[in-house]
């Protein structure tokens, strides 16, 4: 029924993530149901302006209601919106629960990333990468599962740039260490705020690798509109070596930083502090 | 038969004080329409103040990567536009026009509480000049709706955040006053006759706009005094390190921020009820359903607030509620406006400003109406929320709604308060040119969102179209602040060289065209009988009687020559 790209123009982001598209196809079923109604009600309000102008002779009638008239149009609008309810809610599913990682999915998904809190919603079989995504002024923050340690620190993490696998269900813990932000990759589905003090949620499921870009939405001080994210989908092979090759750079740095606080411990006579 | 002496009512004045018609009396007065011109005098030149800081923002976003202002300017920029706008223009410009035009319509010869009601003005003006007095220190950056923990004392240190905190309490204890005294007056001073339904739709308005305000202002007033002592006092009501809740913040903002939507738009609503009937020359269609309409809006106002915050951390339950109860209140206000293009139809419409402003306005809201539908379905808000398409959502219906329904007004009143007539051709220039240049600033702004610019961003890189967009809507703002200007030299020049209007210069409808232009101090020296909705065509259809002694024709057999001025 709606070719695609004929809204391209006037449509949101899509393409990267189910969720995301669905959002669209609901954008473009209220947006066919809204332009009816726009041309309908302008063409009205024109119609009536001009052919009902001052002119001599035209005599304006005297009417001052119609009750059925008045009450077709309400019944009428209220019909409108309950169709475009009963469609919102047909299409919800496919926007808010997200799908199984396909057979082609990444093999870490079963791990869970203890950061993230407890009542994540998780597709059907339960196998999905659970990041948790924590915004402070003015970066991102993406901690993956596979923590070193029982008590969940020395877990690999990275700013700025999310790397998922493709194919994977990700489902997002998001949080914040300090002012309201907003985590928001259009083409990945819709945006959630992060609020200190609570967890959000999102989720999405690429298919082709790339690079997807979005941005802070919320207004979070000066910097806010540098505040960017990426998230790079790469294969589940490739997603591996860069989770193994984020752990072992974050040991080395860590080793190297307690060798530096040994040897700063040992110049001012402070006691060493360990750090897992 | 015995003399009788009959009682002669007899009133002994001792020591009366001349009144005073110096320009001191403009600070010593109760009189409502002189409490209403400062009003309405004060809260344009805020307009005008409100309208360079967004020519200033557009200016920042004309090109891509801009640095013309700093981060920090361009966040005040927004703030001070955004709060300007709502609380210093908007909502007390409305008051300014139900001080001047309430009494007079429903028959009263002043406010119910008249030195209250120089309070409410001069505490608005006291709250403008705390906030506006911050440019010379910081202005407060955390944007109108000053999400914490971005406006606490931690990121604002400022002491901007507070001028804007006690903006939010002087103008909030302004409205609250004016709107005790519009409800007073509406409830005990009407004229005799005037039952509730014969009460202008007006008058109906700004009875429901009152009962918005003491509903929905202590709740801003209770938020901002905690949010107060959350940064000066040591508690932690919105603090989340200490057992606060941020997400209460946005709760109470919010329970409060979308019924004042409607306090910005129903009189505006009521505005356009007045002027239609009269250019289209026909009873307004279906009165009651429009006030009721009114009425059901107000209600339905207080259950939609959490649209706001669809992407909050929130129940599903709780989202489809409001996605429900947003779509319901689409329903009145969707009626209105056929009600409003009934009501032009087999009219016979005069192309006077009042009406075409009126007539731009309903086809500029139900656009906002419409782009509003949008919002309230809440996946597809996910995608829309805090990009450009709210901002052209909100400037729909507060621009093209509230502000083109108040430049009617302007048009429409401005003989009775001034007793001389605006230029027709200015206005209709003036129209044009706002028309044109509302719809490139803000129509193309639907589309940035859709393509992924966030509002409050002080710069953008060059994706997609963006710079071609954000160059259009920067060009149609000028368009829209010349058309402005236009209307500002239109009242200056009027003032000195308008046509006198004479009392009654549109034939209108309602009471305030039955006195001289402008009316005496004390409005009426006899209250007339109002016998229907339309009073004032009763009254001339009695003098007709009167001076003819041939049968009333009907007002719509009398040819429209015969309606000019004078005649």
């Amino acid at each position: 029924m709606l070719a695609p790209g004929a809204f391209a123009f006037f449509a949101p982001e899509s393409g990267g993530s189910p969720n995301a598209n669905s959002i669209d196809q609901l954008y473009k079923i209220t947006l066919v149901i809204a332009l009816i109604i726009f041309v309908a009600v302008e063409g009205g309000l024109v119609y009536a302006l001009v052919k009902f102008r001052a002119r001599k002779g035209h005599v304006a009638a005297q009417i001052r209601g119609n009750t059925r008239l008045e009450l077709g149009w309400t019944l009428g609008a209220a019909v409108i919106l309950v169709v475009l309810a009963v469609i919102t809610f047909v299409k919800l599913p496919s926007i808010m629960d997200p799908p199984n990682t396909t057979a082609a999915g990444d093999h870490l998904v079963g791990e869970s990333g203890l950061l993230a809190s407890a009542d994540l919603k998780l597709p059907p079989n339960g196998r999905a990468l659970r990041i948790t995504v924590t915004g402070q002024q003015y970066i991102w923050r993406y901690t993956y599962p596979g923590a070193a340690n029982p008590d969940g620190l020395g877990a690999p993490y990275s700013y700025f740039s999310m790397v998922v696998p493709t194919n994977t269900t990700v489902v997002l813990d998001l949080q914040s260490l300090d002012v309201v932000h907003s985590w928001w990759i259009p083409q990945l589905g819709g945006k959630f705020q992060a609020i200190p003090g609570y967890n959000n949620y999102a989720w999405f499921q690429i298919s082709k690798p790339g690079i997807y870009k979005g941005q802070c939405a919320e207004i979070c001080g000066r910097g806010h509109a540098r505040m960017i994210a990426q998230v790079v989908a790469v294969s589940p092979t490739e997603f591996d070596a860069w989770i193994a090759y984020q752990k072992q750079s974050i040991a080395v740095a860590n080793a190297h930083a307690a060798a530096i606080r040994a040897e700063l411990a040992t110049k001012t006579g402070a006691a060493a502090v360990t750090v897992p | 038969m015995a003399t009788t002496v009959a009682p002669v009512p007899e009133i002994v004045a001792h020591e009366v004080e001349r009144p005073n018609e110096g320009w001191t009396s403009w600070f010593t007065t109760t009189d409502h329409k002189k409490i209403g011109i400062m009003y309405m005098v004060t809260t344009f030149a805020f307009f005008v103040l409100g309208g360079v800081e967004a020519l200033m923002i557009r200016l920042q976003l004309s090109v891509p990567d801009n640095n013309l202002v700093t981060p920090q300017v361009y966040n005040q920029l927004f703030t001070m536009h955004g709060t300007t706008m709502i609380f210093l223009f908007v909502v007390p410009f409305m008051a300014g026009l139900g001080n001047y035009f309430l009494p007079l319509m429903i028959g009263a010869r002043d406010m119910a509480f008249p030195r209250l009601n120089a309070l409410s003005y001069w505490l608005l003006l006291a709250g403008g000049i705390v906030f506006y007095a911050s440019i010379f220190w910081t202005p407060p950056e955390a944007g109108w709706s000053s999400y914490v923990p971005l406006s606490s004392i931690t990121y604002s240190p400022s002491g901007g955040q507070d001028a804007w905190i006690f903006l939010i309490h002087l103008t909030g204890l302004s409205s609250l006053l004016g709107a005790i005294n519009f409800y007073a007056t509406i409830a005990n001073m009407r004229a005799p006759g005037m039952s509730w339904g014969r009460l202008p739709l007006f008058v109906w308005a700004l009875l429901t706009y009152s009962v918005l305000l003491i509903f929905a202002l202590p709740v801003i007033a209770a938020a901002v005094t905690m949010l107060l002592t959350d940064r000066h006092f040591g508690t932690h009501f919105f603090d989340p390190t200490n057992g606060g809740s941020a997400l209460l913040w946005q709760h109470l903002f919010w329970f409060f921020g979308h019924p004042e939507v409607y306090i910005m738009i129903l009189p505006g609503f009521g505005v356009v009820s007045e002027i239609l009937p009269v250019f289209a020359h026909k009873p307004i269609f279906g009165y009651k359903a429009i006030a009721a309409s009114t009425v059901a809006i107000a209600f339905l106002g207080f259950l939609t607030w959490a649209h706001h915050m669809f992407t909050t951390p929130t129940p599903l339950v709780v989202l489809i509620f409001v996605m429900l109860s947003s779509f319901l209140i689409a329903v009145p206000t969707g009626v209105k406006i056929l009600n409003w293009i009934a009501t032009l139809w087999r009219g016979s419409i005069e192309f006077k400003t009042p009406l075409v402003f009126c007539a731009g306005f309903i086809a500029l809201f139900l656009i906002g109406g419409i782009s509003g539908v949008f919002l309230a379905v809440f996946p597809v808000d996910w995608q829309l929320n805090d990009t450009y398409f709210v901002v052209a959502h909100i400037h729909y219906v507060l621009m093209g709604g509230a502000v083109f329904t108040i430049f009617a007004a302007i048009y429409y009143w401005f003989p009775k308060v001034t007793g001389r007539m605006l230029s027709e051709k200015l206005g209709l220039w003036s129209f044009w040119w706002m028309f044109i240049g509302f719809n490139l600033t803000f129509l193309i702004q639907h589309v940035m969102g859709l393509d992924g610019m966030p509002r409050r961003v002080y710069e953008y890189s060059n994706t997609g179209h963006l710079a071609l967009y954000n160059m259009i809507s920067t060009v149609g703002a000028f368009v829209l602040a010349f058309g402005i200007l236009l209307t500002i030299i239109n009242v200056a020049r009027s003032l000195k060289v308008g046509v006198v209007a004479g009392p009654d210069p549109w034939k209108g409808n309602t009471l305030e065209w039955f006195m001289t232009s402008p009316p005496p101090v004390n409005n009426f020296d006899t209250i007339p009988r109002v016998r229907s909705v339309e009073p004032m065509k009763d009254i001339r259809r009695e003098i007709e009687r009167r001076t003819s002694g041939a049968p009333a024709p009907s007002p719509a057999t009398v040819p429209t020559g015969a309606r000019q001025i004078g005649v």
